[in-house]
Parts: structure tokens; C-alpha cells; sequence
């Protein structure tokens, strides 16, 4: 799978207070969420993203609560990928399990700058910041996570394997 | 050679031995949800197209964090979760009956066992930790597959362990403990691995305190914060359980990825800035900051100690006119505790507003929520940008010690300079 658009830069610790503020948690679905996407770290964000469009961020994302609000939010505000130097752990399950690609890279997550267009071949990791004519790979996923996200996620991945003893 | 947390989760995936980093397929004891967290779980599981939960009793379902109903969208949250949980047969419990915050009930009310695995759509699963049981968040899929299959995948994680060398002091709590150790290794640094606490200062520490701690692992990114199970945990499983369960613990040759050692004799009370957890200082350090409002409760602190500390700073003493002070109980056992020791009428003679249990203002539901500008201390577990309230609102983290001694005064201050 091909991923294109622009990043949308961010520093470190990006949490899930700010991804999606508690005062929205009164509501489930996707599309009331996405209104409120990023919304205490960037108030602009929900006007300028496209798309396919992809953030960019330090370390640590996702940090804080479990609310599984917080990928769907990203998800469905039209982000096609997240990349960073690293992922807080629920927040990485989260993503995986309802099918928003994450990718973690040191270097493409130093370097790349708002506003740069990039390509992403998800299937090898690879990501090509166009703007700046660079190339970068992933640390790649286990093969059973790959099982996952080839899946389309955990419902799919559950569904396939346990199949009618459900 | 193995952990406490590998012992567990080895057990619970049927493997003799489990290694750092290996995916195991899990056994789970227990699968929690709330009134927030609960209808993304509940549409999942629908999507999964399941007919029943694997075990209506190993599930529980509750209303905190909104509730009792903060408004109409709320409402219809609870409202979904409450039926689907009688539906198929779910533990619930209702607002106003043996009810309060999930971290501090289930503990309290004998569901949680020494060696469980135990998973909740909830960050602060990991509470139970103090029990020597491993227990974590997760998001809303993943509890609607584990409610489904009684099983979900894990990825074994690194252990790290943190050892307090010397004589806890006075006002020092679980809470500075936790707040010290976070402020020195940063809030992600114990991303994807188990705390494991221990030491002559942890023997030391009553239940409540290490409830604390295994709470606070989150803020470090850790996926449990672990506790051997002592005299101290036995006796609280003789005050609220009556099955067995069975004990692990870390072998004595283990190797850790990482060893901390904490010197805690000289300790003060911690203090976290906005807008980390991490972003500590002692009190003596914290300077003139003037408080809005005040915060005792939640999962991190709204237990029966906890009351009973600020309650021992409150007593005959009023709180700053240019303050709320609000306090909530964690559930309804300690609230009656606390009428019956009389802790509730210290508190409302003070000028405390006492509320029914609700996560409510710790995550900026309701009950305290900060305009722009404005400055709150509370005993919860977070101080992200617009936690409580605004964007631009303040949070600082501390002890209930530290927060009672600060609603007197106004201002930060030492437990030491009001009592």
C-alpha cells in the first residue's frame, strides 16, 4: 500500500489529552471525534489536514490514557500514518488494532519538516520525503503484528482466526 | 531465572518459561471498562459478531468517570454500557451503590488476586500491580476481543527494577515516591517494561501508598508497576477476599534490564509542574505559587489513608477563602468510613466540598473543571495541557499531605509548615 500527502510536524510526548481532549470523551463517534482532532496542541490542524496527509512526531506518542479515541480521531481526520522516534504502548495497540499505520524512525522523524510531501510503502517500511529528495526505512514489524495489520486490524484478524467460535 | 511478570504471564499463556519480547496469547482473570471507554468496546465486539462474553463474570463494567451523568451525551454512554452489561450478564455496579472509581473498587471489593492477569480499557489498570498481580491498559478493541475470547495477545515485556533504600519520613507517601522516581527517569522511561518496586522503605509502605505507585507506572510508560506479595498484602487479602490465589515472585538471580536505587531517608514531598508528571521538584524548591483550586481523590489517591492525611492537616483549620478545595472519595466505602470517623465533617467545616465518587475533574470531566489562567494542585495522575479544564490552565501533582497543607495556605506548601 501506497501512502502520500503532507507532514504535519510535532515535538516530543504528544498525549492523548491533547490528541483528543477529555471534553469530547462523552461521545463515540468517529466523525464528532475527528471535529476535535488535535485540538489543544494545534487548533489549526483540523483545517489544514488532507487527506492521506501524515504526522510527523519525536517521541513518545500517544503518552497518557488508554482512550482508543485518540488513533480513531487521527484516523479519521484523513492521517494515513504516524510517523515517530517512538510510540507509548496502548496508544501503539490501539493504532494497530483499528488499522491506522504507525512507523517508528529515528532519522525520517528528526528530519523531516512541516509541510514536507512524502510517499510511504507501507508494506516495506519505506518512506520518501519527496520535498527533500531522501529516503528513510522503518524498523519493520513482527511478522505477527504484520498478521494484524494485513488483516485490517484486530476485529478482522479475530474474526479470521477464530472464525464461528466466536 | 525469571521475574515476577514473566512468572505470571508464562503461566497464563501455558508456557514453562517466557522471555522479554516474546508474543504469548494470554489467559486474562478479569476484563474492566467504563463508562468512557466501554461503547467503542461494545461496538467492536458487535463488529466481531459475537454472540456472547466468554465469561459473564470475569467482565465488569462501570460507571466513574462521567457519572453519575454529567450531561445528555454522557448519559447515553452510560446508558449503552449499562444495558449491554445486563444484557449479557456483566458485573455492574450502579452509581450511588457498591460503587466508585474502578481502581479504587475492584481492590476493595475482592475481585483483584495476588499472580491474575488482569486487562481494562483504562491506563491506570495497572493499579493492581500492588497486589503482585499483572495488570494493564489497553484500548477498546483489544477489551472487546479479550471479552470475546477470554484471551488476548502480549508482547512479554522487560522488567526494571527500582529499589528505596532507608526510613520513609515523615508526609513522605507512596505519591512522592512514585513522582521522585518519574522525575528522575523521565515519562517514557519505562515505555514497554514492568516496574518492579521494592526495598526496606517499600516493606514499610501501607497498601494504599504501593496502590499509588503500581498507578503511576503508566506515567512512566510502564506496562505494570509489580509489587511482591508481603504480610502487608496478605493481610489486605484477608480483609477483602476469601479465595486463594496463588504467589510468584522474582527469583533472587534474576537479571533485570535495568536497575534503579533510590536513597529515600532525606526525601521531601514532590511536587510535579505543568505540564509532566516527570517535571519534579521538592517542595522546598517550588517557590510562591498560588492555587485556584485544590483536588484530593481519584485512582492515584482517593482511598481511605488518603482522606485520613488531609483530614489530620484540616482538622480545626479553614481553607484559603481564595480557594476551592474539592475532595472525593473513591468509592462509596470509603466515603462511609470517612463520615463514620468523622473525616467528612473535618472536611465541610473546613470549606471542603465533598463529592460522591467520580473520576470527574481529574481528567477535566466535571467537578472542578479550571478556566484559562487558572492554577490547581491535585493528588491525580496527570497534568498534560488541558487536563483539568483549559488549555490554559495549570496543574501540579502532589501528595494529598502536600495538597491539604496547600489548601490552607493558599499556596504550594509543606505539610511541615501547617501542622
Amino acid at each position: 500500500m501506497t501512502l502520500k500527502g503532507v507532514a504535519h510536524k510535532y515535538g516530543n510526548d504528544v498525549n492523548t489529552d491533547v490528541i483528543i481532549p477529555a471534553r469530547y470523551l462523552n461521545m463515540s463517534g468517529a466523525d464528532e471525534l475527528a471535529a476535535h482532532c488535535m485540538e489543544d496542541i494545534d487548533s489549526t490542524f483540523i483545517t489544514k489536514v488532507k487527506q492521506g496527509d501524515i504526522i510527523v512526531a519525536g517521541s513518545n506518542f500517544g503518552c497518557g490514557s488508554s482512550r482508543e479515541h485518540a488513533p480513531l480521531a487521527i484516523k479519521t481526520s484523513g492521517i494515513s500514518c504516524v510517523i515517530a522516534h517512538s510510540f507509548a504502548r496502548i496508544f501503539f495497540r490501539n493504532s494497530i488494532d483499528i488499522g491506522l499505520p504507525l512507523l517508528e524512525c529515528n532519522e525520517a522523524a528528526t528530519e523531516i519538516m512541516d509541510g514536507d510531501i512524502l510517499e510511504i510503502d507501507l508494506a516495506n517500511g519505506k518512506i520518501e520525503n519527496i520535498s527533500k529528495s531522501k529516503t528513510y526505512y522503518a524498523k519493520p514489524y513482527p511478522p505477527f503484528m504484520m498478521g494484524i495489520i494485513n488483516s485490517g486490524g484486530l476485529v478482522n484478524y479475530t474474526k479470521k482466526s477464530m472464525g464461528d467460535t466466536l | 531465572m525469571a521475574t515476577l511478570a514473566e512468572k505470571i504471564l508464562a503461566v497464563h499463556s501455558n508456557k514453562k518459561e517466557v522471555s522479554p519480547g516474546d508474543y504469548v496469547n494470554c489467559r486474562v482473570d478479569l476484563v474492566l471498562s467504563n463508562d468512557i471507554t466501554a461503547p467503542l468496546a461494545i461496538m467492536a465486539f458487535n463488529k466481531l459478531g459475537a454472540n456472547k462474553v466468554f465469561d459473564p463474570g470475569k467482565i465488569i463494567m462501570l460507571p466513574d468517570h462521567f457519572c453519575p451523568n454529567k450531561d445528555i451525551k454522557s448519559a447515553e454512554q452510560a446508558k449503552m454500557m449499562r444495558e449491554f452489561a445486563k444484557q449479557h450478564g456483566i458485573i455492574y455496579f450502579e452509581v450511588g451503590q457498591q460503587m466508585g472509581i474502578e481502581h479504587v473498587l475492584l481492590p476493595e471489593q475482592g475481585f483483584v488476586l495476588p499472580g491474575q492477569v488482569i486487562i481494562g480499557a483504562d491506563s491506570h489498570t495497572c493499579t493492581y500491580g500492588a497486589l503482585g498481580a499483572f495488570t494493564t491498559g489497553m484500548g477498546s478493541t483489544d477489551i472487546a476481543v479479550a471479552m470475546a475470547t477470554g484471551e488476548i495477545w502480549m508482547k512479554v515485556p522487560p522488567t526494571i527494577k527500582f529499589t528505596y533504600n532507608g526510613k520513609l519520613p515523615k508526609w513522605i507517601s507512596g505519591k512522592d515516591l512514585i513522582l521522585y522516581t518519574i522525575g528522575d527517569i523521565g515519562i517514557d522511561g519505562a515505555l514497554y517494561s514492568a516496574m518492579e518496586f521494592t526495598g526496606e522503605a517499600i516493606e514499610e509502605l501501607p497498601m494504599s501508598g504501593r496502590f499509588t505507585m503500581s498507578n503511576m507506572a503508566i506515567e512512566a510508560g510502564g506496562k505494570a508497576g509489580l509489587f511482591s506479595v508481603d504480610d502487608k498484602t496478605r493481610e489486605y487479602m484477608l480483609q477483602h477476599s476469601t479465595k486463594n490465589y496463588t504467589v510468584f515472585s522474582s527469583d533472587n538471580d534474576t537479571d533485570y534490564s535495568k536497575s534503579y536505587e533510590y536513597d529515600i531517608s532525606d526525601l521531601e514531598p514532590q511536587i510535579a509542574f505543568p505540564h509532566l508528571p516527570s517535571n519534579t521538584k521538592p517542595v522546598s524548591q517550588v517557590g510562591d505559587i498560588k492555587l485556584d483550586q485544590v483536588v484530593i481523590g481519584s485512582c492515584t489517591n482517593g482511598r481511605l489513608d488518603d482522606l485520613r492525611i488531609a483530614a489530620s492537616l484540616l482538622k480545626g483549620k479553614k481553607v484559603s477563602p481564595d480557594l476551592r478545595c474539592i475532595i472525593i472519595p473513591g468509592t462509596q466505602k470509603v466515603y462511609l468510613e470517612a463520615l463514620k470517623e468523622g473525616l467528612v465533617e473535618t472536611f465541610i467545616k473546613a470549606g471542603v466540598a465533598v463529592s460522591t465518587p467520580t473520576c470527574g475533574p481529574c481528567l477535566g470531566g466535571y467537578m472542578g473543571v479550571l478556566a484559562a489562567g487558572e492554577r490547581c494542585l491535585s493528588t491525580t495522575n496527570r497534568n498534560f495541557v488541558g487536563r483539568m479544564g483549559s488549555p490554559d490552565s495549570e496543574v501540579y501533582l502532589a501528595s494529598p499531605a502536600v495538597a491539604a497543607a496547600s489548601a490552607i495556605s493558599g499556596k504550594i506548601t509543606s505539610p511541615e509548615e501547617v501542622e
